[in-house]
């Protein structure tokens, strides 16, 4: 089965759940009064529930035909070790530490970090000049949340600042 | 109208917003020329900025400079070395590139800065006659017409986005419409879908669910791919920038053409730029004489024109059915949407009634921005073209940066970035499979206005019977059908005769 029947039946899945919901469970915690409504908070979901499920095992029973051949500039995801898939995965990965990390450790180590990272993880090496650029730019970027845009955002880790 | 004008005048020449203009065209043009990087990421990154701003005149100013410098600058990369930074700039490169190799490079970028000068400029011509008109019209809509109104828009785009893939691009609609009915919604005051979890109360975040859709899955196909980004190989000498007499006289009612052509596509919703400028370049083949169709693919003015000026032509023509209408019709307008509607601005006919300063500034600054956009690209080309030359390994995490920052921004909570990431995984894989994403976002921004429509309708007239009382109800909503219904059918007709023939021999 082809990934797009595959990402159809997950979709599929997904909107048994959501009709489920939208028809056995949302009403129960309805008010009475809005039962005279003609319309209740369930009722559009109901419709897309029904919608989005035919859409779904349209083409998860193929009647939509894929492209037959990969346009040129897309990836073809068949092959997908033949490309950099380490690095887009390191760099997930990075992104991912910088979410759990923007909070406790501030922004400016954190951002340089990230940009340092990420680079070397590309394949850079030249550190004496992504160092100065990175921090150069985490500094800017920082002054312009946090001054011009009036965002507040700490710059340094929890324990540096008082009371952080 | 005259007054409505003037009021336009006075704001856009304000001296904040003719520096959103000039800043919105600058950062357009630098980041539009990047290869890889299309317009919806970029102003997905801009958002946060647009809307800390305030003003919604200065960030749709902004942001629609964004919009048209990014177009003007993806031709750049285009004829310099043969990588289009945007989709709608492919059709550029058919004959801007050959014309560069040929080392006519400065000649092709002032062929095509004069042509999408021209056709941004007639485009916001035919806007000022245009959106007057249609919003008037539309002013008579109740909340019936509006509800079916956005149902044909969803199923054109459905039927438009997905490369014939129907199936495909309405379950995408679906399941964005799907996503915006998570969360506390102001119909009902009571969340929906939330599964118990705190960060779903106010739903997903539409910059969060932008970035995940457009800029992400962008930066990550330019890791997976490193030739995307490739810069090798390019002719950076340009020199004469000037164009014979004869090629003004050839390119001119070819510029005349297109721009009309581009901007009347640009106005339907779901096609756009792109086949603006695939029909437009199209077009011109085919009315061209003998010799000149033998020109086009190897250098021909008129084949670099008629792209350029149909596609900033229809980029102009996007904002129609977005003003008027305050439905979009491609996912770039679609962002802008979901940013008006974050400056508490609700496009729509009223949108001219209401705060019609908002309405003519955006018009007026279009003129100015195609301006400046000539001014800036006719002299300044070396110099900027050296933009191509920034190494991958700085721009992909700087690009992941700012789109990290712009969901942080937008609703200054850690777990946002968290969501971002997972949704933007899901996006690139979605896209390695053909699913297109832009009717996905569509659906999310239109999800809340087409249920608080339906559920008026269904008020007003205790029921579904709206649907059958109002006969330009019924029209619209037949034609959403037969616009989805339509392409499939046709194309399996297709399979199976084909089969047929197959199966004969």
């Amino acid at each position: 089965m082809a990934l797009d029947r595959w990402i159809a039946l997950v979709i599929l899945m997904i909107c048994l759940a959501y009709g489920y919901a939208a028809f056995f469970t949302m009403d129960a915690g309805l008010p009475p009064f809005m039962k005279h409504n003609p319309i209740w908070p369930s009722t559009f979901p109901k419709v897309l529930s029904v919608m989005a499920i035919l859409a779904a095992l349209f083409i998860l029973l193929g009647f939509e035909k894929g492209a037959d051949e990969p346009k040129p500039m897309d990836i073809n995801y068949r092959r997908l070790t033949d490309y950099n898939l380490g690095q887009a995965l390191m760099l997930l990965g990075l992104m991912v530490a910088y979410a759990l990390l923007l909070r406790p450790a501030g922004f400016l180590p954190s951002t340089v970090g990230f940009l340092v990272l990420g680079a070397v993880a590309l394949g850079e090496r030249k550190l004496h000049i992504l160092l100065p650029v990175a921090a150069a730019a985490a500094g800017l970027v920082w002054y312009l949340v946090q001054e011009v845009l009036g965002i507040f955002l700490s710059p340094w880790p929890a324990f540096f600042m008082n009371g952080g | 109208m005259l007054e409505g004008i003037m009021i336009g005048l006075g704001t856009a020449f304000s001296l904040t917003n003719l520096l959103m203009v000039i800043g919105g065209c600058l950062i357009g043009t630098f980041i539009g020329m990047l290869p890889g990087l299309g317009p919806m990421s970029i102003i997905a990154i801009m958002i946060p900025v647009a809307i800390s701003i305030g003003d919604p005149s200065a960030a749709l100013i902004l942001l629609a400079g964004v919009y048209y410098g990014a177009i003007f600058g993806g031709s750049t990369s285009s004829i310099l070395i043969n990588a289009p930074g945007v989709a709608s700039t492919v059709a550029t490169s058919f004959d801007g590139y050959p014309l560069a190799r040929q080392g006519k490079a400065g000649k092709a970028l002032t062929v095509a800065a004069i042509a999408s000068f021209s056709g941004g400029t007639i485009g916001a011509i035919l806007l000022m006659i245009f959106a007057p008109a249609l919003a008037s019209v539309a002013l008579l809509f109740h909340s019936a017409e509006y509800f079916a109104l956005m149902v044909v828009g969803l199923s054109a785009i459905a039927a438009f986005a997905g490369s014939g893939q129907v199936g495909k691009a309405l379950l995408m609609t679906l399941l964005g419409l799907i996503m915006a009915t998570v969360g506390e919604g102001a119909l009902f005051n009571m969340p929906r879908f939330t599964m118990g979890v705190m960060d779903l109360q106010s739903g997903f975040g539409f910059i969060t669910l932008a970035m995940a859709m457009f800029a992400l899955p962008e930066a990550m196909y330019l890791v997976l791919d490193p030739s995307r980004s490739n810069t090798e190989g390019g002719s950076n000498e340009i020199k004469d920038l000037r164009i014979t007499r004869e090629e003004a006289r050839a390119i001119t009612p070819v510029i005349g053409r297109q721009s009309i052509q581009g901007f009347l596509i640009g106005v339907l919703p779901g096609a756009g730029a792109t086949i603006a400028s695939f029909l437009g370049y199209a077009v011109e083949r085919n009315i061209a004489s003998k010799e000149e169709q033998e020109q086009f693919g190897k250098g021909s003015v008129k084949g670099l024109a008629a792209p350029e000026s149909a596609n900033n032509a229809a980029c102009t023509g996007s904002f129609v059915p977005l003003l008027t209408l305050g439905i979009p019709g491609s996912g770039t307008t679609a962002i802008l949407l979901g940013a008006l509607i974050a400056l508490n601005v609700s496009p729509g006919p009223r949108l001219m009634v209401d705060e019609p300063q908002i309405f003519w500034a955006v018009i007026i600054s279009m003129y100015l921005g195609n301006l400046i956009l000539l001014i800036l690209n006719l002299p300044l080309i070396p110099y900027i073209a050296k933009v191509l030359a920034v190494p991958r390994n700085y721009l992909i995490p700087f690009i992941l940066f700012f789109t990290l920052m712009g969901a942080y921004i937008g609703q200054n909570n850690a777990t946002e970035l968290l969501i971002l990431v997972g949704l933007g995984i899901c996006a690139t894989v979605l896209r390695f499979a053909d699913y297109p994403l832009a009717p996905l976002l569509i659906g999310f921004i239109l999800g809340s206005m087409l249920e608080n429509n339906f559920a008026r309708s269904m008020q007003l007239y205790d029921g579904l019977g709206f649907i059958l009382e109002r006969p330009m109800t019924v029209g619209l909503l037949g034609l959403a059908v037969i616009l989805v219904v339509l392409p499939s059918y046709r194309a399996r007709r297709a399979r199976l005769r084909a089969k047929g023939v197959a199966d004969a021999d």
